[in-house]
């Protein structure tokens, strides 16, 4: 049902998202697509001597891939890049799989969508537009 | 129009989701299937199958009956002056491909403009845009008015002035929910010399559809949009132009001669356009859809779709924060929309958890729908086995969908 989907967490995120908005001189960035349903998500990233010193994302998508980007925006940031992107790679699986011990437990709540086939890549997209963005300097 | 009798000759509505029954309401995307059509590819495939055109035995004689019955049963469901001008295809989309293809590369040249409208599926889109970047032609676009209430047909009558050399549209778009004036379009372009492709997916099967009527030199239809099998589709087209377009594909049956030494020679249309094994046993389950909605009667299937999307329109214009593409009152029982706030893609799965199928996206329209400014939206269209109820359920769930994301 949809509670084990949009657990109220999800929902908070989801209809007031943390980190949205333009970054200010952000120095990486890139934009993700879901052409399944129509999402759009921009991520913009402030890097400082190899740290993600600076997160935020914008776009139209859906509850779960918002409540997905606004959690991990809050996640990666003091991250160095090498471990941003570490964490994108054990969060697909926990998207994919379910809940596992390599994703902080704030994460955890996002496992739920591995039930769903066809949410996962909502969950995924704001972490595949971060390592994206994490390899896309602003020229 | 009998709806009972109607909902017992489909199968799929016995089917149950989360304990709900199942509300059907993505019939745009692909309607469901009567059990005359079902029984009649498997009867088809126990005692009738054998390849077409080839066979000098039983079993391909009666597979050639069916397949030719299947194409005289859509000649005469679009009024074509001879069967021989329909030409099956895997679906609209290999129909526009076939076209785009072969009258599109012997036709076009450096500056010359193909006519779409900003309303066209990517079906009807993205071969032209392709076939012009090959041939060093231009795509031009009749504009939609604002909310894609209508095409600006002033500005189709200019456009067509500038004698562009086709105009391929589409009958009934699939997102909003109005029907284009063929009939005038093709006149005018007649009057201008231009050659006419109509994109037909959404009207055949769902509406009476005349080619001649009509009065377009082209027109692609589906099979699986109107209660037949996926994997088949046709091109129908005036028989002097499908006489001078070259083939598109080669392989058996579509060849007169062939040798080692010298080019083949190829057959008349539609043979010409047809190569390889084609679609048999779908061709004997579309001829079965098309008597079942002919049976039925198709004015009366359209006004019955359009009747439940008025309905559900006028209902949820009462949701506050939900807006509807397309003109006021419905001329086709499709029906798209967003929510504000409220995501389509959590609408669509919301809907799912309580048995409603919903489509959620961009509808294979992504230009149109970025001009309308939602790159996702819901739609909900309505077919021959639809009900009063259906919408009810579509209005409550949507009620249920904002109160719980909003």
């Amino acid at each position: 049902m949809d509670n084990e989907l949009y657990q109220a967490v999800l929902l908070q995120h989801s209809k007031k998202p943390r980190n949205f908005g333009r970054l200010e001189n952000p120095t990486h960035a890139a934009d993700g697509h879901n052409a399944l349903c129509g999402d759009e998500i921009s991520v913009a990233l402030r890097i400082e001597d190899g740290t993600v010193a600076e997160a935020k994302f914008s776009g139209s998508a859906c509850a779960i891939c918002t409540a997905s980007a606004s959690m991990m925006t809050g996640e990666v940031k003091g991250l160095t890049c090498k471990a941003a992107e570490l964490m994108a790679g054990n969060f697909r699986l926990l998207a994919k799989d379910g809940p596992g011990p390599d994703v902080p437990e704030r994460l955890q709540v996002l496992g739920g969508v591995h039930q769903f086939p066809q949410r996962v890549k909502c969950a995924v997209l704001p972490w595949e537009t971060l390592v994206s963005a994490l390899n896309s300097p602003v020229a | 129009m009998d709806i009972i009798k109607i909902r017992e000759q489909f199968p799929f509505l016995r089917e149950k989701v989360n304990g709900h029954p199942l509300v059907y309401l993505d019939n745009a995307a692909s309607t469901q299937k009567p059990d005359r059509v079902i029984c009649r590819m498997s009867r088809f495939l126990e005692s009738e199958y054998a390849n077409v055109h080839r066979g000098i035995h039983l079993l391909s004689e009666r597979a050639t009956a069916a397949y030719e019955g299947a194409r005289d049963g859509l000649a005469r469901l679009l009024n074509a002056a001879r069967p021989e001008e329909v030409a099956f295809t895997r679906g609209t989309t290999e129909a526009v491909n076939l076209l785009a293809n072969s009258w599109g590369r012997a036709n076009l040249g450096p500056g010359d403009v193909i006519l779409l409208t900003e309303m066209e599926h990517h079906s009807n889109l993205l071969p032209w845009m392709h076939i012009a970047k090959e041939t060093g032609a231009r795509v031009d676009f009749v504009p939609v008015l604002e909310n894609g209430a209508a095409l600006d047909f002033d500005a189709a009558r200019h456009l067509l002035q500038k004698r562009p050399k086709l105009f391929a549209f589409v009958h009934v778009p699939n997102t909003l929910g109005l029907e284009n004036p063929v009939k005038d379009l093709c006149l005018l372009a007649r009057e201008a010399g231009v050659t006419t492709f109509v994109d037909g997916a959404q009207s055949v099967g769902h509406q009476p559809v005349d080619v001649r009527d009509l009065g377009c030199d082209f027109l692609a239809c589906s099979s699986h949009k109107m209660c037949g099998p996926s994997g088949i589709g046709a091109l129908w087209g005036r028989m002097e132009l499908l006489s001078a377009m070259p083939p598109w594909q080669y392989g058996g049956e579509m060849v007169d001669r062939a040798y080692f030494d010298r080019p083949a020679t190829f057959r008349e249309p539609p043979a010409r356009f047809e190569a390889g094994t084609p679609p048999i046993v779908e061709a004997a389950g579309w001829a079965e859809a098309i008597r079942f909605l002919t049976e039925t009667g198709l004015e009366d299937i359209r006004e019955h779709s359009v009747a439940l999307a008025n309905l559900a329109a006028t209902q949820l214009r009462e949701i506050d924060g939900l807006r509807i593409f397309g003109p006021d009152v419905r001329q086709a029982g499709i029906l798209a929309f967003s929510i504000e706030g409220v995501h389509a893609h959590d609408v669509a799965f919301f809907a799912n958890e309580r048995g409603l199928a919903l489509r959620a996206g961009h509808h294979c329209a992504q230009p149109l729908m970025r001009k309308l400014g939602s790159p996702s939206s819901s739609r909900a269209s309505f077919s021959l086995y639809n009900t009063e109820q259906d919408v009810e359920s579509l209005v409550g769930i949507l009620r249920e969908a904002v109160a719980f994301f909003r």
